[in-house]
């Protein structure tokens, strides 16, 4: 028998050794080793979160929330390509679109908790997680106010290329007006979105035109993908009721009054590929009932239980 | 004998990105005020550049860390979300910075006027190589390695590079 064997180059851990061992260091209270730190992170740290006069908070909550859950489904949908996408470069586009995503609803999503406390999940007692993380990681399906366009599965790379163009076209309309929103929160956050969309939009429509004018194959899964979407793009810019009180109170934008600008932009892109619009009914709800009142498809389920099986496994984690 | 008198302000515009080391927070135009109360406690306010930008507990933590290092004991970090980031915001000093350690700097942000325009073509920007200044430069991918960078390509040397988008 060689030593070799009894002995490996990395002892296992021994908490009770004298000179302690060498992950001691993980466990310790310095955070500045740490990428991200291990406290609390608030993303909106000493911001004003005070909700403007005559605006119901429950309301503003809720409108948070639809738009926080929109980028926070697609942003996962979009992370679900790292390391699948045709080559690196979109790769890294991609996984770029989805961190300036995340970042929209990480902020939403803590502008929606500081609105209204009581939508944010209860966690056990003492549970270090952040009300964000409490609403994206301990919220079921029925509970998400995303439209649906958003959370169906991934298709093919062009299918991806037309929901973003769809998606941001839809979006940054959007949020270029909401930055005149008189919740001080969510004007700012709109202003930033609005820098980040452009750029999604922009490489959206750029591909759509390349795949478009590219081979036959490409211009027939692009067809293919816009036809597969298509019923699921008038949810994006229909009235819910929340988005309707929003608007009226001066602090959201009604998506109806958008949806004009947002089909300009895409007739550019359309006339300029030589595609069709597809003629295909919008996706009915049920009883009335849509994405933004939590009636979701399946596949929001399923993106969940991967999406939160590690934070509901840990409700009490330090991450 | 001298006294130096060193304001917080001073010590806070030290501290670097942690993405782009070459640049302290002033010269990347995120760090947006630091006030220091009567009581001795310091009030530092930062931006992020983009809604998703990771760094920003790394900023902060780094912000604490060096004033505490530097007397002030009770330090505090908010963030300022209003106005945007803009690059137009990256100091001279931090251009030069970004040249100098290959990375092309950006140019004049676009100014907003109205709905967005589409822009179906390569972002028309005047990029020149950062290693041989050669003009002769292509657009491989509007993102880049981190939020805030395209990745150009020389077509001169042949050299990849990173440039600070405009936003
Ligand atoms: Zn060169």
């Amino acid at each position: 028998m060689n030593e070799f064997h009894q002995t490996p180059s990395h002892s296992a851990p021994d908490p009770s050794h004298e000179d302690g061992s060498v992950y001691d260091g993980l466990l310790g209270t310095d955070s500045s080793q740490w990428a991200f730190g291990t406290d609390f992170e608030d993303p909106l740290a000493g911001v004003d979160t005070t909700v403007p006069d005559g605006v119901d908070h429950r309301m503003l909550a809720a409108y948070c929330l639809a738009l926080a859950d929109d980028a926070l489904v697609f942003s996962h949908r979009l992370s679900e390509w790292c390391s699948n996408a045709p080559d690196l470069e979109e790769d890294i586009a991609l996984a770029n679109i989805a961190l300036d995503l995340l970042g929209q609803a990480r902020l939403l999503l803590a502008r929606a908790a500081a609105a209204d406390p009581d939508v944010v999940p209860v966690l056990p007692e003492g549970s270090p997680v952040p009300a964000e993380d409490a609403l994206a990681f301990f919220r079921e399906a029925d509970e998400f106010r995303n439209v649906r366009f958003v959370e169906v599965p991934n298709g093919d790379f062009a299918h991806t290329v037309a929901r973003v163009l769809l998606f941001a076209t839809a979006r940054l309309a959007v949020l270029d007006r909401l930055t005149g929103s008189r919740d001080a929160v969510l004007a700012a956050v709109a202003a930033k979105g609005v820098k980040e969309l452009t750029y999604h939009r922009d490489y959206a429509g750029r591909w759509f035109l390349t795949l478009a004018r590219g081979t036959e194959e490409s211009r027939r899964r692009l067809v293919a993908a816009l036809d597969q979407l298509w019923p699921l793009y008038p949810e994006m810019l229909a009235t819910h009721p929340v988005e309707a009180a929003a608007a009226e109170a001066g602090v959201g934008v009604d998506p109806a009054t958008v949806a004009a600008e947002t089909d300009v932009v895409l007739e550019q892109v359309l006339a300029m590929s030589g595609v069709d619009r597809p003629q295909r009914a919008s996706l009915a709800g049920v009883d009335g009932r849509t994405g933004r009142d939590g009636l979701h498809t399946e596949a929001l389920s399923r993106m969940l239980a991967e999406m939160q099986v590690v934070a509901r496994a840990h409700p009490m984690g330090q991450w | 004998m001298t006294t130096v008198v060193t304001t917080a302000y001073a010590v806070a515009a030290t501290v670097t990105d942690p993405e782009m080391p070459m640049l302290t927070l002033e010269d990347l135009g995120v760090l947006r005020d630091v006030r220091e109360d009567a009581d001795g406690s310091v009030d530092v306010a930062i931006t992020p550049t983009y809604s998703g930008c990771p760094a920003m507990a790394t900023m902060r933590d780094d912000l604490v860390h060096r004033l505490r290092d530097a007397g002030y004991a009770d330090v505090r970090v908010r963030v300022e979300l209003s106005p945007a980031w803009s690059s137009d915001w990256i100091t001279d000093r931090g251009r030069a910075a970004l040249a100098e350690h290959g990375i092309s700097p950006p140019g004049a942000a676009p100014i907003a006027s109205g709905p967005v325009a589409l822009n179906l073509l390569p972002t028309r920007r005047a990029v020149a190589c950062p290693r041989c200044r050669s003009t002769a430069v292509e657009l491989t991918s509007e993102f880049g390695p981190t939020a805030c960078k395209a990745l150009y390509r020389c077509t001169d040397c042949l050299e990849p590079f990173e440039h600070v988008k405009e936003i």
